[in-house]
């Protein structure tokens, strides 16, 4: 049997072989620039909806009112304090919580199977259902802790939902200082802390900040674990505020205190037949949609600050 | 044991480990031994990653204040031999050595189980195969050392960083930008720098590891000048698969084959007259 022939190599076979394989390049250019619009653009159009259904009520008194049963006069004061403070006390326990296991993880631990089965359960946790953290919220900070139905049970079930989150970017974010710095450091007699904390962790502070600020997005537009942990979605007063006129001039009384959030005061306006709510809910969307992407911006610039002065 | 040992020192004329060790050294705290009496001497050195041995049996005498110079080809275990000497290999799980390093004049073993790699690392330092400056200033650089020993006096630590930088000839091109990132430093900077990071800690040993394989012919020529120096100061332990740069910079000469020592001694007589085979056939481009 005869060997099949290479293919010629004369100008003019060569330029047909080239041309035929640059026109499927371009189509893949063309499929992909199709999927991108795709995702952009009904992005694009869920943000303009609701800017346009919600258009008269951007206004501060929409900002500075308490909800009411007219919709004109209903606003998202206690929904956008909740949903801060709930980010507050979010970021206070998940990121040390998450960071140190990090640390632990990525530094300390011994490789062996018994690490490696929390690895990977520390990422597949990041896959549990959102409404699962809030069951078990209910049974061990509600009723067990006896928090009741309060911020600091908000805020610890958030950091629940997002502690892997925070730690498997943490752990990315350290793995990526260079094994050549970390001998640097031990090679000057540093101990395993020494290096961590003089190196390892400045120099993946952006990283670790990324991961922080993606994982509160997705935290601040969480609805039902807090639904089930029994959040209000009618408020009509403000927490006991976190600074007094007395000594020690701070005051943790709100952790205590009932609250909303964002989204639970939109899904509670949704549900009303009066259409005039829909436009509340429409702005709140638009609001909380715009603090999620000032987020992700804010975190997209510091990892830009920090890959220009750490570049490996 | 003594009698076969191979020691670099065998053709030297001054000094065995006999002769008296107390001396003050240039800085006037450290007591030391006179030059070429022994600072370290690997004694039955085996180690092994796993199950794979890569140094078998090793005996090798580092005379004090001498350049050594650890030569052969790629894969033979010169890194493996020098980074035992700062116990380097006890951040690689699951590594074993055994044998000894006698350190003397303390006359301790460096890789004993009980000796704290921590303070090993304190005595001994080292300068990597590719610059690996801390992103942090040129000043901070060469203060960590003697910040994790516990100085925070800002006019001590100006002093020592100046005295470093001098022995690592790089005072003239940084005094002016001390506040500067290191990583804004050329590579023949960044590996001077790191020179004088490891020498602010006054180490008694400095092990290189291939220091300028990673950097031009006329950084490499700085950086061979330098070490040319240290001697005066600090006993240097080098690793090289260049051998002029043997040549050049060393007193005496290693060479290594197959996790093996084949010979050892003067660099001329290594480089003129080898007594094996093997290191002839490598000096003379054979294989390698
Ligand atoms: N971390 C490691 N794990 C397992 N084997 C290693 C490791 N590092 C080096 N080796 C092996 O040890 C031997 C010596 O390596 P090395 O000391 O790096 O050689 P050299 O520096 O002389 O080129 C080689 O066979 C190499 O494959
Ligand atoms: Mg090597």
């Amino acid at each position: 049997m005869a060997t099949p022939a290479l293919p010629s190599n004369d100008l003019q076979t060569v330029r047909r072989d080239v041309a035929s394989r640059k026109v499927r390049d371009q189509l893949f250019v063309v499929v992909g620039l199709l999927a991108l619009f795709a995702c952009l653009f009904s992005l694009l159009v869920l943000f303009s909806k609701l800017v346009m259904d919600g258009s008269d009520r951007f206004t501060w008194e929409f900002v500075s009112s308490f909800p009411s049963r007219r919709a004109a006069q209903a606003g998202i004061l206690a929904a956008w304090v909740g949903s801060s403070l709930v980010m507050l006390v979010t970021a206070c326990t998940a990121v040390p919580v998450g960071v140190m296991a990090a640390i632990y993880l990525e530094e300390y631990a011994p490789k062996n199977w018994f690490t490696g089965v929390i690895e990977i359960n520390v990422t597949n946790l990041a896959g549990v259902p959102s409404i699962v953290y809030g069951l078990l919220a209910l049974g061990l900070f509600v009723y067990k802790f006896d928090l009741g139905q309060s911020i600091v049970t908000a805020g610890l079930t958030l950091a629940l939902l997002i502690l892997p989150v925070v730690i498997v970017a943490t752990r990315e974010s350290l793995r990526s200082v260079p094994r050549a710095i970390r001998e640097a450091a031990y090679g000057l007699g540093a101990t395993r802390w020494e290096v961590t904390k003089d190196h390892v962790l400045p120099y993946s502070t952006g990283g670790i900040l990324t991961g922080m600020i993606l994982g509160l997005s997705r935290a601040i537009g969480e609805t039902a674990p807090l639904i089930t942990i029994g959040a209000l979605a009618f408020i009509a007063f403000l927490p006991t505020p976190p600074l007094t006129d007395v000594a020690p001039y701070v005051s943790f009384t709100w952790l205590t205190d009932p609250f909303t959030v964002m989204p639970i005061q939109m899904f509670n306006w949704v549900s009303r037949p009066d259409p005039a709510f829909q436009s509340n809910a429409a702005a709140a969307g638009a609001i909380l949609l715009g603090m999620t992407l000032l987020m992700n911006a804010v975190a997209i610039y510091i990892r830009y600050r920090f890959r220009k002065s750490i570049n490996w | 044991m003594e009698t076969t040992m191979s020691t670099a020192a065998d053709s030297a004329t001054t000094g065995g480990h006999e002769a008296p060790r107390i001396a003050i050294n240039m800085d006037g705290h450290r007591e030391t031994a006179p030059r070429n009496a022994a600072k370290a001497r690997a004694e039955g050195l085996s180690f092994h990653y796993g199950a794979h041995r890569a140094l078998k049996d090793i005996n090798l005498e580092i005379p004090e204040r001498m350049v050594t110079a650890l030569i052969g080809p790629s894969g033979c275990g010169k890194s493996t031999f020098l980074r035992c000497f700062n116990r380097m290999h006890d951040l690689t799980p699951n590594t074993r050595y055994d044998g000894a390093i006698h350190f003397y004049p303390d006359d301790f073993n460096l890789v004993a189980k009980d000796v704290d790699p921590i303070e090993v690392r304190m005595r001994i330092g080292m300068v990597f195969q590719k610059p690996n400056p801390f992103p942090k200033s040129i000043f901070e650089n060469v203060a960590y050392g003697l910040r994790l020993r516990g100085v925070s006096n800002r006019a001590l630590l100006e002093e020592q960083v100046e005295a470093a930088l001098r022995s690592a000839a790089l005072w003239e091109e940084a005094k002016d930008r001390l506040q500067a990132s290191a990583l804004t430093l050329s590579g023949g900077q960044q590996q001077r720098l790191c020179i004088a990071r490891a020498l602010a800690t006054r180490p008694e040993i400095l092990l290189f590891d291939e220091p300028t394989s990673a950097l031009d012919p006329i950084a490499t020529a700085k950086i061979e000048e330098l070490i040319a120096q240290l001697r005066d100061q600090v006993t240097v332990l080098i690793v090289t698969h260049n051998m002029q740069q043997a040549a050049r910079v060393s007193d005496f000469t290693a060479f290594m084959y197959l996790g093996e020592l084949v010979e050892v001694g003067d660099t001329s007589r290594i480089f003129t007259n080898p007594s094996k085979k093997a290191t002839e056939d490598y000096i003379t481009g054979r294989y390698g």
